[in-house]
């Protein structure tokens, strides 16, 4: 299956029931507990992870607390 | 009108089509708030004040420390110990005598946010922890004034305007701040001297923009830089229906510490 994660296109194995938390888990996202998924342009609310499906041909970005400044 | 010595300071600013004299009179009829007189405020403060944004407020409490100096270009060594506010307002004078400089040598919260933005256009959120980020947002969104977001880490940055009530906060891409020390600052992890130059010039030229209102701002979308690959991304941020302050039900309705966020950068010992 080919997704496209940060604008990379990637090839993942194929498996059943693939959600976006199970994708965080599957890449070790760093930051895991906050980083902000958009999905297809939306972003996703962090209740629905586990239940938001991640399919063929998704575009996916992983967005990064960044709280420097000083 | 401008004075001989204006037109001449600001002739290539001038003879931008997109500028002019009449843009040039905006500048100075501008008032920008910088809050946080540090990595990012610094290239911010020298540029706003070099374009001759007329009126430039800086909000930070801190005092210039030695660890400060390899980015923070607004200070210089004989500056160490010296309030930040104080140092940058020297050389912010020091470059163009016709900007007024308004410090304020405190931490932004909020009891004080309301009245301190109240009195600008554009706002710069040039700080180094979540609780004032959040707090910047909070008090633009309700009070429904522009204002640039920019973060830094290491060797990347990002940064976004935001257009209350018309372009995403940063809490539709970010509803809630992380907890206290979960996220790394530049004190404990480190940050390449240039990246705030980077940003930071970035907000900038976004308050310039939007005080001539030419171009497009940096609405809707998240600019990402990366110094080491040297790549910038920008990915698109659609209002969210769910925003806790913008969203369709918010429950965010005045503005309140979010003191369980509270890091600050350059804490000694931090």
């Amino acid at each position: 299956m080919k997704i496209t994660i940060n604008g990379k296109e990637t090839s993942l194995d194929e498996k059943p029931d693939r959600t976006v938390g199970s994708l965080l888990e599957e890449l070790d996202v760093s930051q895991r507990q906050y980083v902000t998924v958009e999905l297809n342009g939306e972003i996703i609310d962090r209740p629905l992870f586990e239940t938001t499906p991640v399919k063929e041909g998704d575009e996916i970005e992983f967005l990064y607390f960044m709280g420097g400044g000083r | 009108m401008l004075t001989e010595t204006q037109i001449e300071r600001y002739s290539r600013h001038i003879i931008l089509k997109e500028v002019g004299g009449k843009g040039q009179k905006k500048l100075l009829d501008g008032r920008v708030l910088i809050i946080g007189a540090g990595g990012l405020g610094s290239p911010i403060a020298l540029y706003l004040a070099a374009a001759g944004v007329g009126a430039i407020g800086i909000a930070d409490a801190d005092d210039v420390d030695l660890s400060n100096l390899q980015r923070q270009v607004i200070h210089f060594t004989p500056d160490v110990g010296k309030p930040k506010v104080e140092s940058a307002r020297e050389k912010m004078e020091a470059i163009n005598p016709d900007v007024k400089v308004r410090t304020y040598k405190e931490w932004v919260s909020a009891a004080n946010i309301g009245s301190i933005i109240a009195d600008y256009d554009f706002v710069i959120d040039g700080t180094d922890n979540f609780a004032a980020k959040f707090l910047i947002n909070d008090a633009c969104v309700l009070a429904g004034k522009p204002y640039s977001h920019g973060g830094i880490l290491q060797f990347v940055g990002q940064t976004i305007t935001i257009l209350p009530g018309k372009s995403a906060c940063y809490r539709c891409i970010f509803p809630e701040p992380p907890p206290k020390d979960a996220i790394p600052t530049c004190s404990q992890a480190g940050v390449i001297g240039v990246l705030p130059g980077v940003i930071g010039s970035i907000q900038a030229t976004e308050a310039i923009k939007f005080l001539l209102g030419k171009g497009d701002l940096l609405t809707g979308r998240i600019l990402m830089y990366d110094a080491l690959g040297m790549k910038f991304r920008e990915v698109g941020i659609k209002h969210n229906r769910s925003c806790p302050i913008c969203g369709e039900h918010p429950t965010i309705t005045e503005v309140r510490d979010e003191l369980d966020a509270l890091t600050v950068c350059d804490l000694k010992n931090n």
